[in-house]
C-alpha cells in the first residue's frame, strides 16, 4: 500500500469513529429520551439537559479532538501543509 | 493606531469594536436616566449598528475575484468561526428559538440538536475537502469533480431553491425588526432591511460579509447573553443560569401537574377571538413523550436538520475563506463553539421566561391571579394592544388559567426582559441584535445564490472569456436583483404559505448531500449518476412535500415523515438512484481519479488554481 493509501485509511478509520460518536450523542440517546429522564444531571431530568446542552457540548468538543487527530494522522504521514501553500 | 497589515490586527480592531459597542450601550443606559424615550432608543440602536456594519461593508470593497468570491482566502479560524456562527444563526434562531422552546419544550428542542450536530458532519466529511478542492462555490465543485455544465447546472437549481425559501424569511425578519424599531410600515422596513443587506454585500462581497458578520456575531451574542445573565440574577434563580436552573425546571413540572396541560379545542380558540400565531402552554417543558412514534418524530427531525445543515451552501461556502485545510476543520469546531454560546442559552432563557411568568409565587407571575389585576399591568396592556398577547376567560371565572393565556414566540425574546423589570435599554439592545441575526443569515443566503449564478452560470457556462470587470460587475448586478426579488416576496406576506425555514434544509438534503459526499468519499461516483441523483432527489422531495403539506395536498405523512422531513425521503432517493446510475455507466476516467485522490491529501496545492 502506498503512503496515500495507508493516510486514507486512517482518515476513514477516524471519520467513522468520529460519526459513531456522533450518532450515540445525536441519536441513540434520544430513543431512550423517556428512560434517561428518570435519571438527573445538575438538577436537570437527563434527556432534557442532553438536548438543552450536553449533546451540543459533545458536538463542540467532537469537532475538536477530531481536528487534532487529524492533524496528527496528515503528521504521521508527512502530508501536513506549508505556509505557502 | 493600528500598525502592520489588517488581518494581524484583527484581535485589536474586534476588541475596539466591542469595547466601543459597550460604551454605547452604556451611554443608551444614561440617556434612558436622563429621560431619551424608549422609541429614540430604539431607533438608535439600530441605526447606529446598521451604520457600523455598512461603514464596514464599504472599507472591504475590492476588485479581486478571489477577495470579492472568498476573501481572498485569508480568514483566520477563529474570525471565520464567528463569521459561520453570524452567518448560521438568523432571525430565526435569535427570535424565535426560545419563543419554539417555551411552547414545544422537549420535543421543539430536537431542533437544538439537529442545529448544532450538523457541524459534525460537515467537518468530517466535507469542509477540509471541499477547501483543498479550492472552488469558489459549492456548485463549482460539482460541476469540476463530475466534469460538465449540466451537472454544474443542476446544482445550481438546487442552491437555488434551497437558499431562496431561506432568505425570505430572513428579510421579512429584518422588515419586521426594523419597522417595530423605526416606527415605519413594514412594507417599508422591508426594503429598508434590504438595503441594509445589500450596504455590506455589495462592493466586496465574501470579504465585506465576512468582516461585517463578525462585527454582527459580536452585536447578537451580546444582545442574548446580557438579559440571559442579568434575568437570572436580578430574579434570584442563579449567577450563572445554564448550571443553576435545575430546580426552575422541576418546579415547572409541579406548576404543569398542579395547573394541567389543557389543550383548547380550536373551536373554543377560533370562538373566543385568538389572533393567529397566538398559542397557550399545552406541551410539557421537559417532559419526554412516550413511546417509539414520538422518539422517531425526535431523531427524524435532528436528522434532517443535521443532513441539510451540511449541504446548505451559504454555510459550507465559508470553509473556502481559510488559508489552509487545517484551518478549514478548526474553523469549523470554533464555528460550533461559538453556535453553542447562543444555543445552549435558548433553554435557559425560555425557562426563565416561563417560570417568570407561571409560578404564581413570584411577583411577576400572571398565572392563578384575577384577570382583573393583570390587564392593569403595563407590559401585558402593551403586547394585547399589538396583538402579540391574549386572554379568553374560557371557565369565566375571573382567574387567569394556564390554558387561558396566549402568546406569540417571538415574545419570550422581546419581552422576558420587560416582564423581569430590566431597563429599557435591554430592549433596544434586542432588537439591534435580532436585526444583526437576520441581516447576517440574509447577507450570506443572497450572497450564495448570486456567486452562484454569476460563477457558475454566467461565467462557466454563458460567457467564460469575460474579464474580471465584467464578472464582478454581473456578480453585484445579480445581487441586487436576488435582494430585491426576495424582499418582493417578503413584502407580500406570503412567508407563512411558504413555509416553515426547516424546508430550505430538506430541499439542501434532497439534492445536494449525497453528490457533494460521494464526490470526495466515493471514486466511483459518475457524473451520470450525479446528475440523476440530483434530478430524482429533488423532484421526489418536492413531490412528497407537495403530497404532504396540508396547504398543498394535504395527504397523511407516511410513518410519521411530515412537511418538515421530507428530505428523509428526497435524500433516500438521491442516494439509492445516484449509486445505481453510478454503477450502470463507466467508471470515471483516470484523470478524475487522481484529482479524487488529490483531494483527499490536504498538502500540496489547490485543484482548482488560486484565480479560477
Amino acid at each position: 500500500m502506498s503512503n496515500k493509501e495507508k493516510h486514507w485509511e486512517k482518515t476513514k478509520g477516524l471519520m467513522i469513529i468520529t460519526l459513531i460518536i456522533w450518532f450515540v450523542f445525536g441519536y441513540l440517546i434520544f430513543m431512550f429520551g423517556s428512560d434517561l429522564n428518570t435519571s438527573s444531571f445538575m438538577g436537570y431530568p437527563l434527556a432534557y439537559y442532553m438536548c438543552a446542552q450536553g449533546s451540543i457540548i459533545a458536538f463542540v468538543v467532537l469537532i475538536f479532538w477530531f481536528a487534532n487527530r487529524q492533524e496528527k494522522i496528515d503528521e504521521e504521514f508527512g502530508f501536513t501543509e506549508k505556509e505557502d501553500d | 493606531m493600528f500598525k502592520g497589515n489588517f488581518i494581524d490586527n484583527l484581535p485589536k480592531i474586534y476588541g475596539t469594536y466591542t469595547g466601543g459597542f459597550i460604551v454605547f450601550i452604556i451611554l443608551m443606559a444614561i440617556a434612558e436616566q436622563a429621560g431619551m424615550t424608549a422609541k429614540t432608543i430604539g431607533i438608535l440602536f439600530v441605526a447606529f449598528t446598521v451604520c457600523i456594519y455598512a461603514l464596514i461593508g464599504y472599507l472591504s470593497r475590492t476588485v479581486q475575484v478571489d477577495a470579492y468570491y472568498v476573501a481572498g482566502r485569508q480568514v483566520p479560524t477563529v474570525f471565520n468561526g464567528m463569521a459561520t456562527a453570524a452567518d448560521w444563526m438568523s432571525g430565526a434562531s435569535f427570535v424565535a428559538m426560545a419563543g419554539g422552546i417555551y411552547f414545544g419544550g422537549y420535543t421543539y428542542m430536537a431542533f437544538l440538536v439537529g442545529w448544532t450536530g450538523g457541524y459534525v458532519l460537515v467537518s468530517s466529511l466535507l469542509a477540509p475537502y471541499l477547501r483543498k478542492f479550492g472552488c469558489y462555490t459549492v456548485p463549482d465543485f460539482i460541476g469540476t469533480r463530475y466534469g460538465g455544465n449540466f451537472a454544474r447546472f443542476c446544482a445550481v437549481v438546487v442552491l437555488t431553491l434551497a437558499s431562496f425559501t431561506y432568505v425570505t424569511a430572513q428579510i421579512n425578519a429584518t422588515g419586521t425588526i426594523a419597522s417595530r424599531a423605526l416606527s415605519i410600515p413594514f412594507e417599508l422596513g422591508v426594503w429598508v432591511g434590504l438595503v441594509s443587506i445589500l450596504l455590506c454585500s455589495m462592493l466586496g462581497g465574501m470579504r465585506a460579509v465576512t468582516w461585517t458578520q463578525v462585527a454582527q456575531y459580536i452585536v447578537l451574542i451580546i444582545a442574548y447573553l446580557i438579559p440571559v445573565f442579568w434575568i437570572s440574577n436580578k430574579s434570584g434563580f442563579g449567577f450563572f443560569p445554564h448550571f443553576m436552573l435545575g430546580e426552575e425546571v422541576a418546579r415547572l413540572g409541579d406548576l404543569e401537574a398542579q395547573f394541567g396541560l389543557v389543550k383548547n379545542a380550536a373551536a373554543d380558540v377560533k370562538a373566543a377571538g385568538v389572533p393567529g400565531g397566538l398559542k397557550s402552554i399545552a406541551v410539557s417543558h421537559a417532559g419526554v413523550p412516550e413511546g417509539g412514534m414520538a422518539a422517531w418524530k425526535f431523531i427524524s427531525l435532528a436528522l434532517c436538520m443535521m443532513v441539510g445543515t451540511a449541504s446548505l451552501p451559504h454555510i459550507l461556502m465559508r470553509y473556502f475563506t481559510t488559508p489552509s485545510v487545517k484551518a478549514a476543520r478548526k474553523s469549523v469546531a470554533w464555528s460550533l463553539f461559538f453556535i453553542a454560546l447562543l444555543y445552549t442559552s435558548a433553554p435557559m432563557l425560555a425557562t426563565l421566561s416561563k417560570i417568570s411568568l407561571i409560578d404564581p409565587n413570584l411577583p411577576t407571575g400572571i398565572i392563578g391571579k384575577p384577570i382583573a389585576e393583570i390587564m392593569q399591568i403595563e407590559w401585558v396592556n402593551a403586547w394585547i394592544n399589538v396583538k402579540q398577547a391574549f386572554i379568553a376567560d374560557f371557565n369565566g371565572d375571573g382567574i387567569l388559567q394556564l390554558n387561558e393565556w396566549f402568546m406569540r414566540g417571538d415574545v419570550v425574546v422581546l419581552a422576558t426582559p420587560e416582564v423581569a423589570g430590566l431597563p429599557y435599554v435591554i430592549s433596544g439592545l434586542v432588537a439591534a441584535g435580532g436585526m444583526a441575526a437576520a441581516m447576517s443569515t440574509a447577507d450570506g443566503l443572497i450572497l450564495a445564490i448570486a456567486n452562484a449564478l454569476s460563477h457558475d452560470i454566467y461565467y462557466k457556462i454563458i460567457d467564460p472569456k469575460a474579464d474580471v470587470r465584467k464578472r464582478l460587475l454581473v456578480a453585484r448586478a445579480l445581487l441586487i436583483v436576488i435582494g430585491a426579488a426576495g424582499a418582493y416576496i417578503a413584502s407580500m406576506r406570503i412567508t407563512s404559505i411558504l413555509g416553515a425555514v426547516a424546508w430550505a434544509f430538506d430541499f439542501a438534503m434532497s439534492g445536494l448531500f449525497f453528490p457533494l459526499i460521494l464526490g470526495v468519499w466515493w471514486k466511483r461516483a459518475t457524473r451520470q449518476g450525479a446528475i440523476a441523483g440530483m434530478i430524482a432527489g429533488l423532484a421526489s422531495g418536492t413531490a412528497y412535500l407537495i403530497y404532504v403539506y396540508p396547504k398543498f395536498m394535504g395527504n397523511a405523512p407516511w410513518l410519521g415523515i411530515d412537511h418538515l422531513r421530507f428530505g428523509i425521503i428526497g435524500a433516500s432517493v438521491c442516494l439509492v438512484v445516484m449509486v445505481v446510475v453510478s454503477l450502470m455507466t463507466e467508471e470515471p476516467d483516470k484523470a478524475t481519479q487522481q484529482m479524487v485522490d488529490e483531494v483527499r491529501v490536504p498538502s500540496g496545492k489547490t485543484i482548482l488554481g488560486k484565480q479560477h
